[in-house]
């Protein structure tokens, strides 16, 4: 009954079988109840005396695993345990099949051989997957997917536990080994007996835990990635889908749309460089690039903010800021044919600088119109009544520039 | 030679983009080629013999910089003048280390843009105000005497001042007429600014300048 695998649909089925699914794969493939080749199989296990066991090991290792379709009811894996007491069972009849063949070093070696691969089995057999969770158990909904969580750490918390008495199980067996060799008593061999002990751990941890690392790393890079490609989903629709939708219902207006746009750039321009929110209240630079942001808002001109250094605010910076403000307001109003509004600030060792310049139609500061006269007092007086100096510089025909200088603290 | 239109190749992945530019650039230059990959900006690099190389600074297969590194092995004096929505430190430092003689921002205008592959063209520097802000952080803080290559490591009040101007939205010639000296030494200056900032190995300075932009 035991054919070689020529047909290529033989399959072993781990999914249904008792130890490597041989049987089962067998019985698949003849349509038949699993029960008859395996009752076969031990038949002819014990009818040659154990040799048999070798075929089955051959046809392990031979036939490929079938992928998936665990038939209904049984979609589980049979556990750790039927998989160890078959390999024990089959490492304990290989080993009765070589006494009977006459190839054969000590009865001590029999038990602890037994014993070794049960242990060494229930640990590979922890190293295969975890099994899948089917589809329909896999809600969105955040309650199943604690609930999700919580199994899964039971089953973390079990296998653990196995993976512990399998240790246990190999370790027992190689000293059991030395001891039935004798080797424990002779004190001179604790060496080897420690040599023994540590190879056996080495071989019986390493693939578990390798195993494991890999796997807790590939669970943290993967929740990593769906935390990000939500937060970014979040983000993009909260921002970039919203603009598009605002500047579709304005295309009528372009300087709407321009605004929109300009706003949008700025924001996501803000996210992608790290999402680090202004400080108005503290620092000067955030003070500054705000004020641009909300006169760009409300005037609809465009203003290019460049700040080289920054410190915190104090009362002096917060009037420079508010003139800074000003001038950029003046700007806006009465220069906003003129292209792009440029805001430069400056911090230095004892001062910080402010320029706020536009190409606007400028102006003869001798005849300053009315109207206008009250802004430069509210730019200059204001930085000068904080110890600044500020000097506004207009031609008409070459735009105006407003020069900003306070004083500030050092530490 | 010097009124004659300067050629251009542009690079970039975007084919919007290019066709963008080329538009923009109509009369003012002759663009001689476009690519959309390194590879590709290479060979055609090497073939059309451009004045300068509009550059995009992110691009699949290494970027902007990938691109001068290799060309540069064929044609060592080839011009470049980087172009980018970004105007982030990193990149500017990359790209301008690199060897690029320039770099503007994709908002500029069409005859800004020309200007500024003219300017490359005959060898100056183009800084876009950012840039210049930029450069004035970088260099900002002094640092101890026996650190300091002078000639490399730090700016000269001259040159600081040149900066703050184009920070400012200055061009040359304005520049010249307010620091009252001629529009060829301002061009020097920048020059002189840009060569700093190719060779100063100031502690690394686009890792430096992304740190200090962060504590800050």
């Amino acid at each position: 009954m035991i054919d070689a695998p020529a047909n290529k649909h033989l399959q072993r089925d781990p999914a249904n079988g008792v130890v490597a699914g041989v049987c089962a794969g067998i019985a698949r493939r003849l349509g038949i109840d699993p029960v008859i080749p395996r009752a076969g199989f031990v038949v002819v296990a014990i009818g040659t005396s154990g040799i048999g066991c070798l075929a089955y090991l051959l046809l392990w290792a031979v036939l490929p695993s079938q992928a998936g379709e665990p038939s209904p009811g049984n979609g589980r894996r049979r556990g750790s345990w039927r998989i160890a007491t078959g390999v024990g069972l089959l490492a304990l009849s290989v080993v009765l099949a070589f006494r009977q063949l006459g190839v054969w070093w000590s009865d001590a070696l029999v038990w602890p051989l037994v014993l070794a691969a049960f242990g060494v089995a229930l640990l590979w057999s922890l190293t295969r997957p975890a099994p899948e969770e089917a589809p329909d158990e896999a809600p969105a909904e955040a309650v199943a997917e604690r609930e999700r969580r919580a199994r899964r750490s039971r089953e973390a918390a079990g296998r653990l536990s196995i993976a512990g008495f399998g240790v246990a199980l190999v370790l027992g067996a190689g000293l059991l080994f030395l001891w039935a060799n004798g080797v424990l008593d002779a004190a001179g061999d604790a060496a080897l007996a420690a040599l023994v002990v540590i190879v056996g751990l080495g071989l019986v941890l390493a693939p578990l835990w390798w195993r494991f690392a890999r796997r807790l790393a590939a669970e943290r890079a993967e929740r990593i990635r769906s935390q990000e490609r939500a937060e970014v989903a979040a983000h993009l629709h909260d921002s970039v889908l919203q603009t598009l939708a605002l500047v579709q219902r304005r295309a009528e207006d372009p300087s709407d749309v321009a605004r929109l746009a300009r706003r949008q750039e700025r924001e996501l321009r803000a996210w992608l460089a790290g999402g680090r929110p202004l400080a108005p209240e503290e620092r000067l630079a955030d003070a500054l690039r705000a004020a641009a942001v909300e006169i760009e808002e409300t005037r609809g001109a465009p203003i290019e903010v460049v700040v080289v250094g920054d410190c915190a605010l104090d009362e002096r910076l917060e009037a420079l800021v508010g003139a800074t403000r000003e001038a950029l307001t003046n700007a806006a109003k009465f220069a906003a044919d003129g292209g792009m509004i440029r805001l430069y600030a400056e911090v230095e060792e004892d001062r910080v600088r402010s320029f706020v310049d536009d190409r606007g139609d400028g102006f003869d500061p001798d005849r300053v119109p009315p109207d206008r006269r009250g802004l430069r007092e509210s730019i200059v007086g204001r930085i000068e009544r904080h110890g600044g100096h500020a000097e506004v510089r207009s031609r008409p025909g070459h735009g105006t520039e407003v020069e900003m200088t306070m004083g500030r603290n050092s530490r | 030679m010097m009124s004659q239109l300067p050629s251009v190749v542009i690079v970039d992945d975007h084919r919007i983009f290019r066709t963008g530019v080329r538009a923009e650039l109509a009369d003012l230059v002759e663009v001689v080629g476009e690519a959309e990959s390194v590879e590709e900006a290479v060979r055609l690099i090497a073939e059309a013999r451009p004045d300068v190389v509009l550059l995009d600074v992110h691009m699949p297969g290494g970027g902007g910089s990938e691109v001068i590194r290799q060309a540069t092995e064929v044609r060592p004096d080839q011009r470049f003048l980087a172009l980018s929505v970004s105007d982030a430190p990193e990149d500017v430092i990359a790209v301008v280390r690199a060897g690029a003689r320039g770099y503007v921002t994709k908002t500029i205008t069409g005859p800004e843009l020309a200007e500024a592959v003219r300017r490359v063209r005959d060898g100056d520097a183009v800084f876009s105000p950012r840039l210049a802000g930029f450069v004035l952080d970088a260099f900002a803080d002094s640092l101890p005497a026996d650190q300091v290559d002078p000639e490399l490591d730090q700016l000269t009040a001259r040159e600081r001042e040149v900066l703050r101007y184009i920070a400012r939205g200055y061009l040359y010639k304005e520049i010249a007429h307010r620091l009252g000296i001629s529009a060829k030494t301002v061009e020097a200056h920048v020059s002189s600014v840009l060569r700093k900032l190719q060779l100063s190995n100031r502690h690394e300075l686009s890792r430096w300048a992304v740190t200090r932009r962060l504590v800050d």
